[in-house]
């Protein structure tokens, strides 16, 4: 039988604040534990909350950039439930009318085509803390320093079809995030967590079937295989004639296994009810556009302008738009390097190869964009060639020597560019190798003849000491052979 | 409007009451007749009327993202049953 595979997902972002939502606490990374659970956080008697004005900023602006209406009131809940990292005993959260309504995103897919994920809408609360279940004694530990750390949770319609578009689309939102600063987007640091909601329904049917709920996946491959492995799965229980049941399901990428959590229908209730502590939150016209006035230029602007500033191709300028911090690498580059398109196939090929092997991000980078704009400029003006370019290119990224040129002439790279000099070479080479000329000029098939101009340029670098510009040389010969 | 034994001992299981048959006898009583007084406010016309989402006519105030909060953990710690490196140690929960 032919499946169509529906996911929707819930995704918590942490939000960049320096406090957290309901107090003065830091929210920075890493502290001791607990030197940041103070008396609101960790549900003191007599406590009461203050919402953070940040948080409702950087929520407006994320309505703002996926085009959704904004709630002009918004209220905040109470979701009952025990758990030692949870000090009240409750979470703080917005059920009935959140700060961000239905939107939707545009996601461009591998195939060129883009899907429009439907936003259904988005609001602020509070995270927990940590328990460490590392033996205390046969007790567990608890750090509250993350309690109180303000997320949204970003919920979408059902709008996904397949594992590849559930991950282009958490990409795309992760680009949105970081490129609006409203989260420093470390997955490793659990900055977003995605849900995976998936059911399975007979191929072309309009009716949804069970659908279960995957937890906190915290990274695009995790989330990648954990789709992959529900929906084998859900179908092996289907074809058996079995039924799926409505539970809450673990990943464990390490091992590509899942468990059940819990069922919905026995633990989650959460007996939501308005939270007496806070009062209706409003928002106005001049938050609005206080938030808006800091919007900074969004990944599709960024892309358009890409393609219309720099010259790219469609899939260029979309990979290179998407993360911000490699976004402005590639301008740097391309403003130091004159030639955009030349810098963008750089930084696609060795550098994000290169980054990739030493698993750093692009703020790591050793190398400078403008650095890189300055080879790109050497290579654009045939001073190197691209096997001297990588050796220059290495010499910066260990940190050898820093100046393009400075490497250029330290290391004897500079090409050979002097036609007059060539064309010596040339003749000399070619008044060496009488039967090789011969034979290339009997032979009619142009294919072959292309191939045999590779048998001069050997000797041709051994001649200019491998500094011939070899695609000078390469005319020379063809004029000189006569064609 | 009443409520049955098996409302009574759900609603107790999710607040971690414990309750006994004796005590849920009770309960299904005295809870039944607070359910009553309130139902008397069923009868009141409210279809004109916005739903109150808190009684106070006020809206909430915002705070300025600034650290106002210092270090106390030891003033905390001092009335926690156990802790140690800094966490607060509790029975262990594993779901």
């Amino acid at each position: 039988m032919q499946w169509d595979i529906v996911i929707g997902l819930e995704i918590h972002v942490q939000l960049a604040t320096r406090t957290k939502i309901f107090s003065g606490s830091s929210t920075a990374y890493g502290a001791e534990p607990n030197t940041q659970a103070n008396a609101v956080d960790l549900a003191m008697p007599g406590t009461l909350p203050v919402p953070n004005e940040n948080a409702f900023r950087y929520a407006v602006m994320f309505g703002l950039a996926v085009n959704a209406e904004i709630g002009r009131r918004s209220m905040f809940e109470r979701k009952n439930y025990f758990y030692p990292d949870l000090p009240k005993g409750y979470q703080t959260t917005q059920l009935e009318q959140p700060i961000v309504g239905p939107g939707y995103v545009d996601v461009d897919l591998a195939n060129r085509e883009t899907k429009r994920v439907r936003i259904h809408h988005a609001h602020l609360e509070e995270d927990a803390g940590k328990s460490l279940h590392e033996d205390y004694h046969g007790m567990s530990g608890i750090d509250l320093n993350r309690a109180g750390t303000p997320l949204i949770e970003v919920v979408t319609e059902p709008d996904m079809n397949s594992a590849e578009e559930a991950v282009a689309f958490a990409r795309k939102l992760h680009s949105i995030v970081t490129s609006l600063g409203i989260c420093d987007g470390d997955m490793s640091q659990g900055s977003m967590r995605f849900d995976v909601n998936i059911s399975l329904k007979p191929k072309g049917s309009d009716e949804l079937g069970t659908r279960t709920e995957t937890k906190n996946l915290n990274s695009f491959r995790f989330m990648e295989q954990a789709i992959a492995h529900e929906v084998e799965r859900q179908m092996d229980i289907l074809e058996d004639g079995g039924r799926i049941i409505q539970e809450t399901r673990l990943y464990n990428g390490d091992r590509d296994e899942s468990r059940s959590m819990r069922t919905k229908e026995e633990a989650n209730d959460y007996r939501y009810f308005p939270c007496p502590d806070l009062l209706p939150v409003v928002i106005d016209d001049d938050f609005i556009e206080d938030a808006r006035s800091r919007l900074p230029e969004l990944p599709d602007a960024r892309k358009a302008r890409f393609k219309e500033q720099y010259g790219l191709n469609d899939y260029d300028a979309g990979l290179l738009s998407g993360d911000a911090k490699l976004a402005a690498f590639f301008e740097e580059a391309a403003a130091h390097g004159k030639d955009a398109k030349l810098a963008a196939n750089w930084i696609q090929g060795e550098f994000s190869a290169r980054l990739k092997a030493e698993e750093k991000s692009v703020a790591e980078s050793p190398i400078t964009g403008a650095q890189l704009g300055d080879l790109v400029v050497r290579i654009a003006d045939n001073t190197v060639s691209s096997a001297g370019a990588k050796k220059v290119f290495e010499a910066l990224w260990t940190g050898e020597n820093d100046n393009v040129d400075a490497i250029i002439d330290a290391k004897g790279l500079k090409q050979v560019s002097d036609t007059g000099a060539l064309e010596a070479m040339v003749d000399e080479v070619l008044a060496g190798m009488p039967d090789q000329v011969a034979q290339y000029q009997n032979e009619e098939d142009p294919k072959k003849r292309k191939k045999m101009l590779g048998g001069f340029m050997g000797p041709l670098m051994k001649a200019s000491k491998g500094q011939g510009n070899p695609k000078l040389f390469n005319e020379i010969l063809v004029k000189k052979l006569g064609g | 409007m009443s409520i049955s034994r098996e409302d009574i001992e759900k609603v107790a299981v999710l607040a971690r009451i414990k309750v006994d048959d004796e005590q849920v006898s009770a309960l299904e009583k005295d809870l039944g007749n607070i359910l009553d007084l309130v139902d008397q406010l069923s009868a009141a016309d409210t279809d004109s009327v916005e739903p109150m989402a808190h009684p106070l006519d006020a809206v909430q105030r915002l705070r300025p993202d600034e650290v106002t909060e210092t270090n106390q953990r030891e003033a905390f710690q001092a009335i926690a049953p156990a802790t140690e490196d800094g966490l607060y140690l509790v029975p262990k929960v594993i779901e």
